[in-house]
């Protein structure tokens, strides 16, 4: 199953950016996440199915480190990250977006994606107050690079507005702003298209495309809808009760009995 | 029996707003622990009285001037508040909320221990460099020392909105506050904010204790301004910054307001059960505060 896929860029070949080898979490006696091991190369686009309860969004967060895993290690760029705190994960560029999205309510769009920008900024609190126009300077520079974010994402009428009063879709989009705000190597994506309608879906397919090809920015995926699966992954990884039940391009998973099984139960 | 006269009410309503600000100081160092931490300080109170103490020690023992006793307090708070969260609060961090109520409440007991161990059971005085003539304000005259403590509060609150909207550390630190997960995913560290956020409380206490101290007096009676936390928080909203400043001052005001007029009728007192009446009120109709969010409970 762990087959070097063709498809996959050189960078795989020798040193997978991501590398999540025998990874398990129980909570208690339920086994969340069961022995999984995934490489992702630099640039791709990976897509992790399976039904509800697979144990995604589980392993996305011992990714993030906001869980640690009973077993297994995580190697960025091969580095060990296992154990690591969630800041210092983030600090080396993985950030993510959440199922539930988690915009900080009471803030506008722009403050939110300022936030993303937090671990990019260097003057702390004693900085920006000896040093204000040090840190005003700063602060315009990131002011700059979060304005070619707001473009890129189509954010430019709502940089003002808080991001609870956004439609759904937009939420989402600000969420992706937010993450990519911190320039990060690789984007965890909890379902980014949980909830939309067709014309959202499509809109935010195309920006995952944009971003990966114009920052070669690697994408790993929750989601459940399989014809954008299909459509915008390199790679797809199917998750089935904690554990990898397989693993390869679209047309392959598309066709593999394990997964069939999987997503329609035994066949009688 | 007072009537009801312009101008007594006037007088009643000012020096309630400028006690309001000097709760709301106290109150703001509560809320911000509550908010970023989900830590509920019982000893905010104790806080200030120690914060006072200091101050007027270094008045008693060093002859120093009162800018610079007030300097001291806010540097051996902010050191104080800073240790104490990593000694005793973060170990506690993920424990029932009971635990962290328990350990301040002991916390609260030593500091009033310590105090009277150290500096004495006499009441000591902290001296503004201010007159005693009370100023006329048209109709209303206002003591110096009051309106100096008044002025000190409303800075700092000023200061601390400009920092909490503002400043990138405040922007960080309200993120912390509103989701503690999400902040760390945007790689925000978030127990050097816990530190920060308690340090906060230091500053706001030492400031509290020189503002309360000069009017009051420093002994251990001085941590019951502690006690008015209570309703000036649940008034405006456990997890609300504007929510300390507006209840400080709608506690100030009806305290003094009950104080002058039902006073007279009862022999006394009811400016330390008007604020809780108020309070139980406000948790009947309002149990989540004026400016504080409703609970909601994530599945």
């Amino acid at each position: 199953m762990m087959s070097s896929v063709a498809h996959a860029p050189e960078a795989t070949v020798e040193q997978p950016q991501l590398a999540v080898s025998g990874v398990s979490k129980r909570f208690g006696g339920v086994r969340a996440v069961e022995d999984v091991t995934i490489s992702v190369g630099q640039g791709e686009i990976v897509s992790i199915i399976g039904p509800n309860g697979a144990g995604k969004t589980t392993l996305l967060n011992i990714i993030s480190g906001l869980f640690q895993p009973n077993n297994g290690s995580i190697r960025l760029e091969g580095r060990e990250i296992t154990g690591e705190r969630p800041s210092r994960i983030a600090a080396m560029g993985v950030a993510r977006t959440f199922q539930n999205i988690a915009l900080f309510n009471g803030m506008s769009v722009l403050d939110n994606i300022m936030l993303g920008r937090h671990v990019r900024m260097h003057s702390g609190l004693f900085a920006s107050v000896v040093y204000w126009g040090m840190a005003q300077k700063e602060e315009a520079e990131h002011r700059a690079r979060v304005e070619d974010l707001i473009e890129f994402l189509k954010l430019q009428q709502l940089r003002r507005q808080p991001t609870g009063a956004l439609a759904y879709g937009l939420r989402k989009r600000v969420e992706l702003a937010r993450a990519l705000a911190l320039e990060p190597k690789i984007v965890l994506l909890d379902e980014p298209m949980g909830g939309m309608n067709q014309d959202e879906k499509e809109d935010m397919a195309r920006y995952i495309l944009d971003v990966n090809e114009e920052w070669g920015t690697t994408m790993i995926l929750i989601e459940h809808d399989m014809g954008v699966v299909m459509d915008i992954s390199d790679r797809v990884a199917v998750l089935d009760q904690g554990r990898k039940i397989a693993e390869g391009t679209p047309a392959e998973i598309q066709h593999n009995p394990d997964v069939i099984k999987a997503y329609l139960g035994t066949k009688r | 029996m007072p009537e009801f006269d312009l101008q007594f009410t006037l007088v009643l309503v000012t020096n309630g707003l400028m006690i309001g600000l000097m709760y709301a100081l106290i109150a703001l160092g509560f809320v911000l622990v509550y908010k970023a931490t989900d830590a509920i300080n019982f000893a905010q109170g104790e806080f200030v009285m120690f914060a006072a103490f200091i101050a007027a020690a270094g008045a008693y023992a060093a002859d120093l001037p009162f800018w610079a006793c007030a300097l001291i307090a806010i540097l051996c708070m902010v050191v104080f508040s800073f240790g104490l969260e990593r000694v005793v609060l973060r170990p506690l961090i993920g424990r029932p909320v009971v635990a962290v109520i328990m350990a301040t409440i002991g916390i609260a007991a030593l500091l009033r221990g310590f105090s009277t161990l150290v500096f004495g059971a006499g009441t000591r005085a902290i001296v503004m460099p201010v007159g005693d003539e009370p100023i006329y304000v048209g109709p209303v005259f206002l003591p110096p020392v009051q309106l100096v403590s008044a002025a000190i509060s409303l800075a700092f609150l000023a200061a601390f909105s400009w920092f909490f909207l503002r400043t990138r550390m405040g922007v960080a630190m309200r993120a912390v506050a509103d989701n503690q997960q999400v902040a760390m995913a945007m790689g925000i560290n978030v127990p050097r904010y816990f530190a920060l956020a308690w340090a906060l409380a230091g500053i706001v206490s030492a400031l509290g204790g020189v503002v309360w101290g000069a009017m009051l007096g420093v002994d251990n009676q001085l941590a019951q301004v502690g006690l008015k936390v209570f309703p000036v928080v649940i008034l405006g909203g456990l997890d609300s910054v504007i929510g300390a400043v507006i209840g400080g001052l709608i506690v100030g005001v009806v305290e003094n307001l009950a104080a002058g007029y039902l006073d007279p009728y009862v022999g006394g007192g009811t400016k330390d059960f008007a604020p809780y009446v108020l309070m139980i009120i406000a948790l009947m109709i309002r149990p989540y505060g004026l400016f504080g969010k409703p609970q909601i409970e994530r599945v």
